[in-house]
């Protein structure tokens, strides 16, 4: 099952990984996660080992565990994408009413969802590539968008054709005006601040001039004025 | 003697009359009462409103329904989850409503609790708020949505008895709790029908107010498909 998670990211799977792995690494014990589909469904196998953090599925999961084994999966018990999941010790079942009570009330310490498009106003474009899309569907993710405490963004810097994702206003349908708070690339980790997106952090080989030639929007060095 | 169970689900679900609102339980194929879909296609009601989290799955079961023609709107917040939903709905041979997955839930629970809509900051400022009443509450933008009731609700559990109390298995709840208070007529499709008194009062999570018939139907998943 696992095998087929990774499968369901698609290509680039180690690339992915490496993201994933970032934002695994900056998600502190105690918090209640909720991970949308694509990178962040990585997210939960690469916490470091002994850190309590406990993932929410929306269909009415709290405290899920690893994948299964591929022999023995419990047909009665998937997540959010509709994969096979199992149960940790203290995790709870619960109907969509109660998921989404914990969802839109605040409860959530964090969301980290994928992206077709973040500005630097903390704007999220995910759910469809336009107003005259021919099947939309949102799923969670508006709910997800302004209720939980943080969203962070875990997605490719740019699309598959080179274009920044990362831009000064989306053009794809909102999901949720000025949500994100952070977003985690292939590139770099940045912050949505008030002045637009701060480098937090840049990616191994990669500088700051490398990441601004390659996103849509003004960037701005973590800790230097303007 | 009070006995809600019913021995085919064709029988359930005799007197759904065409154009009813049909609230159906489920996340993707998990708690989704694949033997009661079944059941409305043998009944044979038409121009239904399927409200329902995905558009089904594959070729059984929804997929099927409205591949016969039988679903004249679709209710959901995901339906990009079946060929023949995608078809129909370019075709422009079926209606779309779509509805963020929280806010349906909510919607339901409305209808079910007496509640006469409700205000969320979810899809303000988006595409989905189109049309809909806003207002700022404490400075922040709130949509109002409306209770969303049904004429039938076909839900699936794990366990009930003849009075109807149910109980549900891993993340098989979902929808189902919520839909069975919020439709003139509940349907519940269980695994097995058990002694009344042999579920813990503790354990009952749709207590037997709001169930109308029960029916058995024992499988090991996945369930059996009848593709069109």
């Amino acid at each position: 099952m696992r095998a087929a998670a990774e499968r369901m990211v698609g290509p680039g799977l180690e690339a992915r990984k490496a993201i994933a792995r970032l934002v695994a690494r900056d998600i502190p014990e105690g918090w209640h996660v909720n991970l949308g589909i694509g990178i962040p469904t990585l997210i939960s196998d690469l916490v470091p080992a002994g850190r309590e953090v406990l993932f929410q599925s929306e269909n009415g999961i709290l405290g899920m565990g690893p994948a299964p084994d591929d022999e023995t999966p419990d047909p009665w018990l998937v997540n959010a994408g509709k994969q096979n999941v199992t149960l940790l010790p203290g995790a709870s079942l619960f109907d969509h009413t109660l998921s989404f009570t914990m969802i839109r009330g605040g409860h959530i310490d964090l969301c980290v969802l994928g992206a077709l498009e973040v500005a630097d106003n903390g704007d999220l474009a995910n759910w469809s590539t336009s107003a005259a899309d021919t099947a939309p569907a949102v799923g969670g993710a508006m709910d997800l968008a302004v209720g939980a405490r943080r969203i962070w963004v875990a997605m490719d810097h740019t699309t598959k054709q080179g274009a920044s994702k990362l831009v000064s206003a989306c053009s794809y349908p909102l999901t949720a005006a000025g949500v994100v708070k952070r977003v985690y690339t292939n590139l770099a980790v940045l912050d949505v601040t008030p002045r637009g997106f701060e480098v937090r952090e840049l990616l191994d080989g990669v500088d700051f001039d490398a990441v601004q030639a390659r996103t849509d929007a003004k960037l701005h060095r973590a800790g230097v004025a303007a | 003697m009070i006995n809600k169970q019913v021995a085919r689900a064709a029988e359930a679900l005799a007197d759904v009359r065409d154009g009813s609102t049909i609230l159906v339980g489920g996340f993707g194929q998990i708690g989704h009462p694949m033997a009661l879909i079944d059941g409305l296609i043998e009944q044979g009601a038409r121009d239904l409103v399927i409200v329902c989290n995905n558009a089904g799955v594959g070729t059984s079961g929804l997929p099927r329904l409205m591949k016969l023609g039988r679903v004249a709107k679709i209710i959901c917040s995901y339906p990009r989850t079946a060929a023949v939903f995608t078809e129909l709905y370019a075709a422009g041979k079926l209606e779309l409503e779509i509805t963020p997955q929280g806010t349906l839930a909510e919607r339901i629970r409305a209808a079910g609790a007496g509640i006469g809509g409700f205000y969320t900051r979810t899809s303000a400022g988006t595409l989905l708020a189109a049309g809909k009443e806003t207002r700022e509450i404490d400075g922040v933008a709130y949509v109002f949505e409306k209770p969303l009731k049904g004429d039938v609700a076909i839900i699936e559990a794990w366990e009930g008895d003849r009075w109807g109390n149910l109980t549900y298995r891993g993340s098989g709840q979902n929808f189902n709790p919520v839909m069975a208070t919020a439709a003139a007529l509940t349907v519940a499709q269980v695994q097995r029908v058990v002694e009344l008194g042999a579920i813990d009062p503790e354990d009952v999570v749709t207590p037997s107010i709001f169930v109308d018939r029960v029916v058995e139907i024992p499988y090991e998943p996945p369930y059996p498909a009848i593709s069109y």
